[in-house]
């Protein structure tokens, strides 16, 4: 089936696990649209030829209302479209969880560039390179305006926007380079916010990870802007300074000032970064101040990164 | 028949004085509190706003034949694009149906003298062409570079062009909306001729009443969204902008409340115009009056409740998703009733085709193939990949290029006769509606195949792999042209040498085919008295389906 379909030109290149789910969706609505279309022309094609008006004063036959008919072409559109929202829903919803496996990267959309990161440090602008075969989780924001990762290949799509962290993941099944756009109108360059994406098999992965230059991981710069940005002053370690201790904080649902009890994810340190005050703690004083327009978001992903690494220490440790 | 027919062509001898030539002078018009004549004004304006997003569109076909861009810089591309869709959708569409053929015939076909409330009808107009002044002067001191749908924070802080003047632009147009749809419900409910009752209604009454009640519900949402929008832009309130503490989403629910209604607004009062033609074209009643009327109604409410369809890639929940997933799937149905019903209705009818007919063939065709296709993006899993791509163009011109525009070409062409008093020349213009459906196939099917193949919309560049499709609806845009241009020329020519049409040139049944043509300020000698439903053209016997 999948063969037969590929001989046929005009179709982006099928390069990830979910792309044959979609095409084969792709294809199933293609078919009703054809069969609709050619029902509907025949039909008014046969009409128009058989009913013309042979002579000025033809008259029309009556015809009357058949609520069969009615009912027949309400009824057999909706069970179509019934079959279409199960089918096309349960595959979203399928293609909407990364497996718990993924591999993070992290992207950030700027006019008119990404930036990505690996969370073993490499950053790459407008390239991805990423291992066949591995689901990978793409964890994406925006330091201006809103864009969209859109990587046709692999039939994903997800918007970056400002202020909020959002996610697509996918597993790329063959290795070669594809095409990556901005899909979301952002400006002059817009066009120009192009990429590509280089599927590799794992070892060509590991060499490409491990060239370049030596960089530290995501955690590691982000425990540097930890001591740099004088957080360490006062998110002591052993929570006795004056602000709450971060370790084995990720993940954890915390109750907060306003009553409101959050789980502890990239929105909520995002937050706590840039607008403090709106989420600070009980028994704290709400003294921190905002790091916006200090930090960029590059920066604040590397901080996240931190964070997350400390959770993971003290799970380890107990 | 036949000396009806004769009757029709020789014409009884008209009265001299009708609304044209009852009183002259550009006072007389710009004063005037006729429907007829206030549709014909805006007539006028929307026809300078048709003419103005068309060019930008041809410009921006030229430009695509080449990957790297034949003509222009990314900044320019990206004002044209912008410049098209905002007028196209909100100085032309959205007015285009209702403000000039509504105008003129909603009075008419339910046997009244004038609308409800004939001066805010001109007061309406007046609104309008503030708004187009605005958007025109937008336009003029450079134009804005946000695409029609103007998302923040792009449009409200990164923008350095003139969005709020556009924005006011459209703001104030929206107004003219309101009242428009205000009056049009009042003047159906109140002012229909005796006998004229809710099911003797033509179905073009029908769209226009579905019409109108989404111009009063949904207009004043795009009003406080644009109004939100300026004040971020013009005193940094953080509304969408989340730098300053505001919410870029926010800002895509409220405009998609409101656009995408809008669409409906566009495509409804087609599909009422095309409900007169198949009937006109076949002698023919409809098939299934009541299941088109409210499906016209249904069409309206749905409408509202499926916006989020716009906003399935911008990381709202699944659950969302899945709920405006298939509240979209159900807006298809109402749709494809009506197809079925047109096409059944021309079953056993005495059918013709002159030019208002091929408009209404090829709306249906084309109407056809842009509701389907909106099926692969009420479907989540494909409209992941397709939203956000040239399939996303080629799917709403088909419903609004396709769809709408044919239904008010077809609608103009129709009543023509009606407006002026003259009759075109039937060639021509079965020429340029050939020209036009040719053209756009040409121009928009490619589109299709490109955005599935992945290339993303407003692109002032694009990779060398997707030219031939983009040569080829560069192609299909300039036959396109072609098309809409020859229509001006010989309906301009018709108005001083076209023979004169008489009452009812077509044959038709309706109130405002049995008044004179042009007919007289008061629009009917007596008042008329409805005796029987729409469309009760005469038959030749019964047959049962």
């Amino acid at each position: 089936m999948a063969l037969a379909w590929a001989a046929i030109p005009f179709q982006p290149p099928s390069a990830s696990s979910i792309s044959e789910g979609v095409d084969q969706l792709y294809y199933l609505l293609t078919g009703i649209t054809l069969f609709f279309t050619v029902l509907v022309f025949s039909i008014i094609f046969y009409f128009m030829v058989k009913y013309r008006r042979k002579s000025p004063d033809q008259v029309a036959a009556e015809t009357h209302t058949s609520m069969v008919l009615e009912l027949a072409w309400t009824i057999i559109p909706s069970l179509i479209c019934v079959v279409l929202f199960v089918w096309a829903s349960a595959l979203y919803v399928r293609n909407s969880r990364p497996p718990a496996s993924s591999t993070e990267i992290f992207v950030i959309g700027k006019q008119w560039m990404w930036h990505l990161q690996h969370p073993e440090g490499p950053r790459e602008i407008n390239e991805l390179h990423v291992p066949v075969g591995v689901p990978v989780k793409l964890t994406m924001t925006s330091q201006d305006v809103i864009h969209d990762f859109y990587i046709p290949a692999f039939r994903v799509k997800k918007d970056a926007l400002p202020g909020r962290y959002t996610s697509l993941w996918f597993e790329p099944t063959e290795t070669g380079t594809f095409h990556l756009y901005c899909a979301q109108y952002c400006g002059t360059n817009h066009a120009l916010m192009i990429g590509w994406v280089y599927v590799m098999s794992p070892k060509d992965y590991a060499n490409w990870l491990a060239g370049g230059e030596k960089t530290e991981s995501m955690s590691q710069q982000g425990e540097r802007l930890f001591t740099q940005y004088g957080c360490s002053g006062c998110h002591v370690a052993d929570g006795s300074g004056r602000a709450p201790s971060l370790a084995g904080l990720y993940g954890k649902p915390e109750k907060l000032a306003s009553g409101e009890t959050r789980v502890v994810d990239e929105a909520l340190i995002h937050q706590a970064i840039t607008i403090p005050n709106s989420v600070h703690v009980p028994g704290r004083q709400a003294i921190m101040p905002t790091y916006q327009g200090q930090l960029d978001e590059e920066q604040i992903l590397q901080l996240i990164a931190y964070v997350k690494s400390l959770g993971s220490q003290e799970r380890n440790g107990k | 028949m036949s000396t009806a027919i004769a009757e029709i062509h020789e014409g009884p001898a008209e009265s001299s004085v009708n609304y044209l030539n009852a009183n002259y002078g550009i006072k007389s018009w710009l004063l005037t509190t006729d429907h007829k004549r206030i549709g014909l004004l805006y007539l006028g304006v929307i026809t300078f706003m048709f003419l103005i997003g068309g060019t930008a569109a041809t410009i921006m076909r030229l430009h695509l034949v080449e990957p790297q861009g034949a003509l222009l810089e990314p900044e320019t591309y990206n004002k044209l694009f912008s410049t098209h869709g905002i007028v196209m959708v909100f100085f032309f569409l959205v007015p285009s149906i209702p403000a000039t053929l509504g105008n003129f015939l909603i009075p008419m076909m339910i046997g009244a003298r004038d609308v409800a409330f004939p001066r805010l009808n001109l007061m309406s107009w007046y609104i309008f062409v503030t708004g187009c002044l605005f958007a025109l002067a937008a336009i003029l001191s450079g134009g804005v570079d946000t695409g029609w749908t103007f998302y923040p924070p792009y449009s409200s802080i990164y923008s350095h062009t003139p969005v709020v003047v556009m924005a006011l632009g459209i703001f104030i147009a929206g107004f003219s909306s309101i009242l428009t749809g205000l009056n049009f419900v009042v003047t159906i409910h109140k002012m229909r001729a005796p006998g004229m009752t809710w099911f003797r209604l033509p179905l073009f009454i029908w769209a226009l009443y579905a019409t109108s009640i989404i111009f009063i519900l949904g207009t004043p949402v795009i009003a406080i969204t644009l109004f939100l929008l300026g004040l971020e832009t013009l005193l940094h309130v953080g509304i969408f902008d989340p730098a300053i503490g505001g919410d870029p989403l926010l800002f895509q629910h409220m405009f998609w409340f409101y656009s995408h209604p809008a669409v409906y607004i566009m495509i409804l009062p087609s599909m009422g115009v095309v409900s007169e033609l198949i009937t006109a074209f076949s002698r023919k009643k409809i098939f299934g009056y009541s299941f088109v009327a409210f499906s016209s109604l249904a069409i309206a409410v749905i409408s509202f409740i499926v916006w989020g369809h716009h906003m399935f890639v911008t990381g709202q929940s699944i659950y969302a998703g899945l709920v405006f997933s298939v509240l979209s799937f159900l807006v298809a149905i109402p749709s494809a009733v009506k197809v079925f019903n047109w096409t059944a209705t021309l079953y056993k009818g005495s059918i013709s085709y002159e030019a208002p007919m091929l408009y209404a063939l090829g709306f249906i065709g084309l109407f056809t193939i842009g509701g389907l296709t909106g099926l692969f993006l009420a479907a989540l899993a494909t409209d992941v990949h397709l939203n956000g791509t040239y399939f996303v163009v080629a799917h709403f011109h088909y419903i609004m290029v396709g769809g709408a525009l044919m239904g008010y070409l077809g609608g103009i062409h129709f009543w023509w006769p009606k407006i002026t008093g003259r009759l075109y020349p039937d060639m021509w213009a079965r020429i340029a509606a050939g020209l036009v459906f040719v053209g756009f196939n040409l121009t928009f099917f490619p589109q299709f195949v490109v955005g599935y193949m992945g290339m993303p919309r407003r692109y002032a560049v694009y990779p060398a792999e997707f030219q031939v499709l983009n040569v080829m609806s560069s192609a299909g845009a300039s036959v396109l042209a072609v098309g809409y241009l020859i229509p001006l020329v010989y309906l301009t020519w018709s108005m001083r040498y076209g023979p004169p049409a008489g009452r009812n040139p077509w044959g038709a049944k309706g109130l405002e085919w049995t008044t004179p043509s042009p007919p007289p300020t008061e629009n009917f000698e007596e008042p008329p008295i409805v005796t029987e439903e729409a469309y009760n053209y005469p038959t030749a016997g019964a047959v049962h389906v």
